[in-house]
């Protein structure tokens, strides 16, 4: 194997990933950081003009609160999450998020606006963008603002470090380049952690080379969860998975033909099921209180949606865009105004495609499919960690100090926004659970938040901790250990010992080493068949989940024989080890819940009803001890700090 | 095949030490054959077909051809990027062609401003104000409980 050269960087903040959350985090960062003398570095895995979840684009700017106030945005998050949000982090991004949507602008991101000079709103808190640059746009902006000789691009950070002296106080990073036979260690005072939330740890529902279609992009690989929880910093909410329902293989958005041109879903035989849930003894009034409120809750809309399907065989689902086309274009009874009209909602309902899921574009080409001419189904996706939208996954975090009741003080403030409950570990993003709905506005914002935090931790903790030596040797070995591994046992095969042209895409087959593909296929497999993946129609039980715990603690020990042909397949490894945490963590917060109480996201088929009484005011935390491997599973109280009189709507 | 690179147009970025395709894919999927000065997609797979690629390419070398598994055979959809604009040509399966252009920014290219023109505010590390608020807020100040 080849020699290996180690690169230390001392820093005094270190931002893990610089998607939305990590731009805005360089953006807050930039200011604080020189007038107070704080050294700032940034690390990410791919470049950041194109890195994160933002990377292709995307149509629409989710979170905009424009004159609502940030407890009419509490509402509905509130409401969407089946009650169960912190209120404090909520309505901190919400009373910050106007700002930042405005910063974007002045950066030179195209807001669409009207004859008046206002934001087009999609729906009330949706605003519409010409977005193919909207990462590449803030960051710039992010760069701009600390610098490129700090930012360190296509490394990728494996495990935190915890002072040698306090094992709650973090005090480094490690990882290594996908590009240069190099390891990386970070030494600082703080770090944020915002690198994305997690796919591919359920089975795709495409096949072959159609597997890198997820709905969310496959580079997202649980790191954020990985980092926090190693690190031993409390979880919160790792069972509020999420399933977005979007149109079947290509994942296209339907937000802008639902809020912006109002076309209705319906059952194959064409029955409006949302309506007839909602309807005086409705499948919604099964779900109280949140069923019975409008806007019904995402979750709850899969749920009828997956009732036609699973139950009534009443599939596919269909969304009309043909009507809605037909509807919006006899609104305008001149009917050369009418043609220009349709010419302008079809651009509309294209760019929503070419911003930010392309392949959809590529599905209706290649299938000839107009959507003026008739409907498009939709369909729920696998499921996937995201604690920017409507799931909810992530770390326990310390919300503002003045959000908070004489109540919440004790349960959701300790001294520093956003940082963990390990000193020095900051999050935002898809790394910070209960503060849903951000999307990427919000996670920027949130990145703004935690790094004028760690800037202030920098500056109020002076002294460098110390990091353990003997441990990063040891580290630095296990790390390259696939490398290693493949390098022994590869010539043992007919296929490993002859010389290749390309590594990839050939899998091979040997009886001392798995592959990291194979390890993501025996997770995807284990988590769609016993913990509520499509495969099993969003169900799981007891029973189900101990038996996934089970062969996950047998992939966990064939995880030390991976093996990887080179520094890409090296980091292929290691994003699979980050999934394969998260996953158990998963498996064991939807054990500890006994209720459903997202029908639509994951069925417990044991305790299938929502229980308000006993789960209605609890959020599932837990901790990790990495030395023992023993997750502890327990309850945090969820406290209304606010009265909030009605649910405001979408 | 997601991304494919034509043998023909690729040259490699003329020797860099990277190619423009492999300093942008956000999945590490490009790689360079050093000997051929040529690249390609080495997990087609793992692609989200992000275009990114396609987008960067100096010589248009790179196309998508759409996920095998549920995409007939026979369509494209082909970006132009420019410095201000984005030109989209689909090519349906039937042969129909439909082309749409659209804004990608306001700003010069690496002008960004950090502050989105709003300068520094008055806060400081011991309050709830980000460097630019309140300006940015377009309020007179920021939102608290009692508010």
């Amino acid at each position: 194997m080849q020699n290996f050269e180690t690169v230390e960087i001392t820093t005094d903040f270190l931002i893990i990933g610089s998607g939305m959350a990590g731009s805005g985090a360089c953006v807050e960062a930039g200011h604080w950081a020189k007038q107070h003398n704080v050294k700032v570095t940034v690390v990410d895995k791919a470049a950041m003009e194109r890195s994160g979840a933002v990377a292709m684009g995307l149509s629409a700017i989710n979170q905009y609160i424009g004159d609502n106030t940030p407890i009419d945005y509490l509402s509905y998050v509130q409401q969407d999450l089946m009650g169960l949000c912190r209120d404090d982090l909520v309505m901190d991004i919400a009373r910050h998020v106007n700002g930042t949507v405005h910063m974007y602008e002045g950066f030179g991101l195209p807001i669409w606006k009207d004859d008046q000079g206002n934001y087009v709103h999609e729906g009330r808190w949706q605003l519409m963008i010409n977005g193919e640059s909207y990462k590449a746009i803030v960051a710039e902006a992010g760069k701009n603002a600390i610098g490129m000789d700090n930012i360190i691009e296509r490394v990728f950070v494996v495990q935190l470090l915890m002072d040698k002296n306090d094992k709650k106080r973090v005090a480094g990073a490690i990882g290594f380049s996908v590009r240069e036979p190099k390891i990386y260690v970070f030494k600082f005072k703080a770090c944020l952690v915002c690198a994305g939330g997690a796919v591919h740890v359920f089975r795709p529902r495409s096949t072959g080379e159609g597997m890198g279609r997820a709905w969310y992009p496959p580079w997202n690989s649980g790191s954020s969860s990985y980092l926090t929880t190693m690190a031993g910093a409390e979880m919160s909410s790792q069972e509020v998975i999420f399933v977005p329902a979007r149109f079947k293989d290509g994942y296209g958005p339907v937000g802008a033909w639902f809020l912006l041109f109002k076309a209705e879903a319906t059952s194959a035989s064409g029955r409006n099921y949302m309506a007839e849930g909602l309807s005086e003894g409705g499948e919604l009034h099964n779900w109280p209180p949140y069923g019975k409120v409008k806007p019904i809750p995402t979750c709850l809309r899969n749920h009828l949606m997956m009732i036609e399907m699973y139950e009534k065989g009443d599939g596919p689902i269909l969304m009309h865009t043909d009507k809605a086309i037909a509807r919006l274009t006899e609104e305008e009874p001149d009917p050369k105004k009418r043609k220009r009209k349709l010419k302008e909602l079809e651009s509309e309902a294209w760019e929503d495609f070419l911003d930010m899921t392309i392949s959809q574009a590529v599905l209706w080409a290649s299938k000839d499919v107009f959507p003026e001419q008739g409907p498009s189904e939709i369909m729920p996706s696998e499921p996937y960690f995201i604690g920017s939208h409507s799931g909810a996954s992530g770390a326990w975090v310390s919300g503002p100090e003045d959000l908070q009741s004489d109540e919440s003080k004790n349960e959701y403030f300790w001294g520093y926004n956003r940082m963990t409950t390990i000193k020095g570990l900051f999050a935002a993003g898809d790394a910070v659970g209960n503060s849903s709905h951000k999307f990427s506005s919000g996670s920027f914002t949130e990145g703004r938040i935690a790094a004028k935090a760690a800037v202030k931790f920098c500056v109020e903790n002076p002294d460098m901790p110390a990091i353990d030596d003997a441990e990063v040797e040891k580290l630095k070995e296990k790390i390259l250990q696939p490398l290693k591994t493949y390098e022994e046992h590869s010539k043992y095969t007919t296929l490993g010992a002859v010389k290749k042209r390309y590594d990839l895409p050939v899998e091979e087959v040997n009886p001392n080493f798995i592959t990291p593909k194979m390890a993501m296929f025996r997770l995807n497999k284990i988590m769609d068949e016993y913990v509520a993946g499509w495969g099993s129609q969003y169900k799981c039980s007891a029973t189900t989940l101990n038996i996934a715990l089970d062969l996950l603690q047998l992939l966990k020990e064939d995880l030390h024989k991976l093996a990887a042909r080179n520094l890409h397949e090296l980091l292929r490894c290691w994003e699979n080890v980050h999934r394969v945490l998260i996953a158990e963590a998963h498996t064991r917060h939807k054990l500890f819940r006994e209720e459903t109480r997202w029908p639509g996201y994951y069925y417990r088929t044991d305790f299938p009803k929502i229980d308000e009484e006993k789960w209605g005011d609890v959020f599932v935390n837990s901790v990790y001890d990495a030395e023992k491997d023993e997750f502890k599973v327990f309850t945090r109280p969820k406290i209304k700090i606010v009265e909030i009189k009605e649910v405001v709507g979408m | 095949m997601p991304s494919f690179v034509i043998e023909e147009k690729c040259d490699g970025c003329k020797g860099g030490e990277k190619t423009a395709c492999m300093y942008i894919c956000p999945n590490d999927l490009m790689v360079l054959d050093e000997e051929r000065m040529k690249a390609y997609n080495s997990e087609p797979d793992m692609c989200w077909e992000c275009y990114n690629c396609v987008k960067i390419c100096p010589t248009q070398a790179i196309e998508v051809r759409g996920y095998a598994d549920f995409c007939p055979l026979g369509a494209s959809v082909q970006p132009m990027r420019g410095t201000e604009d984005i030109m989209w040509t689909i090519k349906f399966r039937g042969g129909t062609i439909k082309r749409f252009k659209f804004p990608i920014r306001t700003t010069p290219e690496g002008s960004a401003p950090p502050d989105g023109g709003f300068g520094v505010g008055p806060g400081t590390l011991d309050d709830q104000l980000l460097f630019t608020e309140p300006a940015s807020l377009k309020t007179d100040k920021l939102w608290t409980l009692g508010d």
